[in-house]
């Protein structure tokens, strides 16, 4: 079953066409990946299925809900939830709080109960803490849940975006980068956590990536952007020797001497 | 390790200190410490400013000290409900003082949650309070009976609308009226972020103030600069300040008038709002609610990825902070029996402003502590140096070496018009040394209280200041 279909998405910035009529499926329970040169349209692709742009074009559907239109805090409920490119933690807040936060939805704190400290409050809230705690357990957070966030190494920032993403329990999570910045050892562990969220949790991802090795060893189908356009689509192997993908990243020329190496 | 042995103040006081923070010692230290101020400010006829801080201390030791839960309440009640009152009424300058305090205080937490939990910068805030206020000043006065007359020519006699007991409908009233404010203000303003946010409201606070003036034609509604009196207060019977004369007058010394009782009514009225309005903040701090508004505040983009709806929440903060100001407003209007334009300006808003930064930005103790002391230095230094300034004067005396005698000092030198260079100073000093205010604010240790907190003793551990008295 399809979760997440978008056709001939297209979001224009003046004059500038970020994402140009993209056409995009990924079933439920896969891990996806987009990759393409800096400036390709990555980032802004999932800002268009997060809400926070609203493309001119196009359709997405989400389980069965048309995303254009809605508005990012209403998709973050339908379960779609995400990190940033650059680690976009409340900085101030401790760790668990702002995992915490990322439960915001799933509360049912009417402001009565919470001025009242009712019953059903105080254990929504305890029921959350423990959540909390489990989600910092799932990610390897340590020891940390008092920290503030931004005290925390950037590895660590890195686990906090993840849990507070998951604590929403969304059905589909974006990834944006989420190993640029980290030695090969902490890149190894965050493809096993990646695989983590999948097997145990049962949620789709679609990755951003950069680092070809988190690429090709997690994703079940990747998908290539240059210009803003989709350029070729595929498994790993395919993507792999498929000429255009290699022409957007290392240029016509090597393109042309692979396709002569392959020939000979 | 060598002991220095020489003497060291600081340390010898935070021994002191140490010793009675906690256990008997604390109760016994915290009682004693209590009489002894009380009495000194009971006995204190000059009112020195020095005396009362020490007797207002005695709160921040209540908060400060480690002492259970009961025992704090106790303490407290006995303060605010025994010994305020006595020394109060004894000194009527001291209810005065408290009153300011309370509602300021009140004020500066409404603030706090628009501008320290929210992060978003309101410079008109104290519009809220002048809709509060206006809203008893019109309904509790004769204004309404004399719409279509030229201010200042009612005749004589015209009656009042309402009866004076109306005043505590009025007050829930001014509460509601002021989050629907609050929440017209926003709907519009709140599509602007940053500073075009603060010069919005800015301007909506003129705008309120602005009103007020000029409402007075083509009906008479706020009666325009000369503004609204008498406003009526609400009746004490008879029987209750019979039971207070007889117990009080014989502590305070003289029998107690309708004028203290009413110094002594809007004393308790302040406190138990502002009581309610902190356990209010405490606990929407700590809640769903709560939360949602600080993570606007670090990250407008990331909260609202988050499932954060940030126009609801925006305007529940707008909301909740407006309505505090609004009930207070409206016994600002009781307690004076007279508003006007002037005590709305943008002055107030500032003050406001100065008492949460003052105090600590998003801190709930902070605010608190800094709105009693913009209003101490407001009432008290500054008027005390007034008062010793205007001696000097009378005095005849004059300067030694430059020979100038202090009857010719220009009444501009009059240090109660000094206020906005102390907000100024304050504003600067704060923002250069300490922004994050006299007591910054801290999260809630969620682990620690869970007990799930350090499973392993971590290797880096290092002895606190309280660890190493003990050891010692």
């Amino acid at each position: 079953m399809m979760l997440l279909e978008t056709k001939g998405v297209t979001k224009r910035f003046g004059g500038l066409v970020a994402v140009h009529n993209m056409d995009f499926t990924e079933e439920e329970g896969k891990i996806y990946s987009i990759i393409g040169p800096n400036g390709a349209g990555k980032t802004t692709f999932f800002n268009s299925l997060t809400g926070i742009y609203r493309p001119e074009e196009g359709t997405i559907t989400f389980d069965g809900h048309m995303l254009i239109g809605k508005r990012p805090d209403q998709i973050s409920r339908l379960a779609v939830s995400r990190t940033f490119q650059n680690i976009r933690l409340f900085a101030t807040m401790t760790v668990v709080e702002n995992i915490l936060v990322g439960m915001n939805n799933r509360l049912h704190q009417n402001p009565f109960g919470t001025l009242l400290r009712s019953r059903a409050f105080r254990d929504e809230e305890d029921k959350a803490f423990k959540r909390a705690c489990e989600l910092m357990d799932f990610v390897g957070l340590k020891n940390v849940g008092d920290e503030l966030a931004s005290s925390l190494p950037y590895g660590g920032q890195r686990r906090i975006e993840i849990a507070r993403a998951l604590a929403s329990q969304p059905k589909l999570l974006l990834l944006d980068e989420p190993t640029a910045g980290m030695n090969p050892h902490e890149t190894d562990d965050a493809i096993a956590l990646f695989r983590r969220v999948r097997d145990e949790l049962g949620i789709t991802i679609l990755l951003i990536e950069h680092d070809m090795r988190v690429v090709m060893g997690i994703s079940e189908r990747i998908t290539v952007m240059d210009y803003g356009e989709k350029i070729a689509e595929g498994t790993p192997a395919e993507i792999r020797s498929n000429p255009r993908v290699i022409e957007a990243y290392l240029g016509r020329g090597a393109a042309a001497e692979q396709l002569a190496e392959s020939e000979a | 390790m060598t002991k220095k042995p020489s003497f060291n103040l600081f340390s010898f006081i935070g021994g002191l200190y140490h010793k009675v923070s906690s256990g008997r010692n604390a109760v016994i230290f915290l009682a004693v410490y209590m009489a002894l101020t009380s009495l000194w400010v009971y006995f204190d006829s000059s009112r020195s400013v020095i005396v009362f801080l020490l007797f207002l201390a005695t709160v921040l030791l209540i908060y400060k000290l480690k002492l259970s839960h009961r025992t704090k309440v106790i303490f407290a009640a006995v303060l605010a409900l025994v010994i305020v009152p006595i020394i109060g009424v004894r000194n009527i300058f001291y209810l005065e003082v408290m009153f300011q305090i309370c509602v300021f205080a009140s004020l500066a937490l409404g603030l706090n949650i628009v501008v320290g939990f929210t992060g978003l910068l309101n410079l008109g805030y104290v519009a809220f309070y002048a809709v509060g206020a206006y809203l008893w000043a019109i309904f509790g006065s004769q204004q309404l009976n004399m719409l279509h007359q030229i201010p200042g020519s009612a005749p004589v006699g015209t009656p009042f609308l309402l009866a004076p007991d109306w005043f505590y409908l009025f007050a829930f009233l001014g509460l509601a009226v002021a989050a629907i404010v609050g929440i017209l203000l926003g709907l519009p303003v709140l599509r602007v972020r940053g500073d075009y946010l603060a010069i919005v409201t800015l301007g909506f606070g003129e705008v309120i103030r602005v009103l007020a003036n000029n409402l007075d034609k083509p009906i008479n509604l706020t009666n325009g600069p000369q503004g609204i009196t008498p406003i009526q207060q609400p009746t004490i019977p008879q029987g209750v300040q019979d039971v207070l004369n007889a117990i009080l007058s014989p502590v305070v010394g003289h029998t107690i008038s309708i004028g203290e009782f009413y110094n002594l009514f809007f004393y308790l009225a302040a406190l138990l709002v502002i009581l309610v309005i902190a356990l209010v903040v405490i606990r929407l701090d700590d809640s769903k609610i709560g939360r949602a508004w600080t993570a606007i505040r670090e990250d407008e983009v990331s909260a609202v990825a988050m499932g954060i709806p940030l126009v609801k929440m925006k305007l529940a903060a707008f909301a909740v902070g407006a309505s505090f100001a609004g009930i207070m407003g409206v016994l600002f209007a009781a307690n004076r029996t007279f508003v006007s334009p002037e005590s709305f300006d943008f002055m107030q808003s500032i003050g406001v402003l100065t008492m949460v930064i003052l105090g600590g930005i998003g801190s709930i103790p902070g605010v608190i502590v800094g709105a009693s002391v913009v209003v101490i230095l407001n009432l008290q230094v500054l008027q005390g140096f007034s008062l010793f300034l205007n001696d000097l004067r009378q005095s005849g005396g004059v300067i030694p070496i430059i020979n100038f005698a202090w009857k010719d000092l220009s009444s501009q030198l009059d240090p109660a018009k000094y206020q906005r260079l102390l907000f100024g100073l304050i504003l600067i000093i704060m923002m250069i040394y300490r922004q994050a205010g006299i007591i910054p604010a801290v999260r809630r240790k969620r682990m620690q209280k869970a007990g799930q907190a350090p499973l392993q003793p971590q290797a880096e551990v290092k002895p606190t200041v309280e660890d190493s008295h003990d050891a010692a």
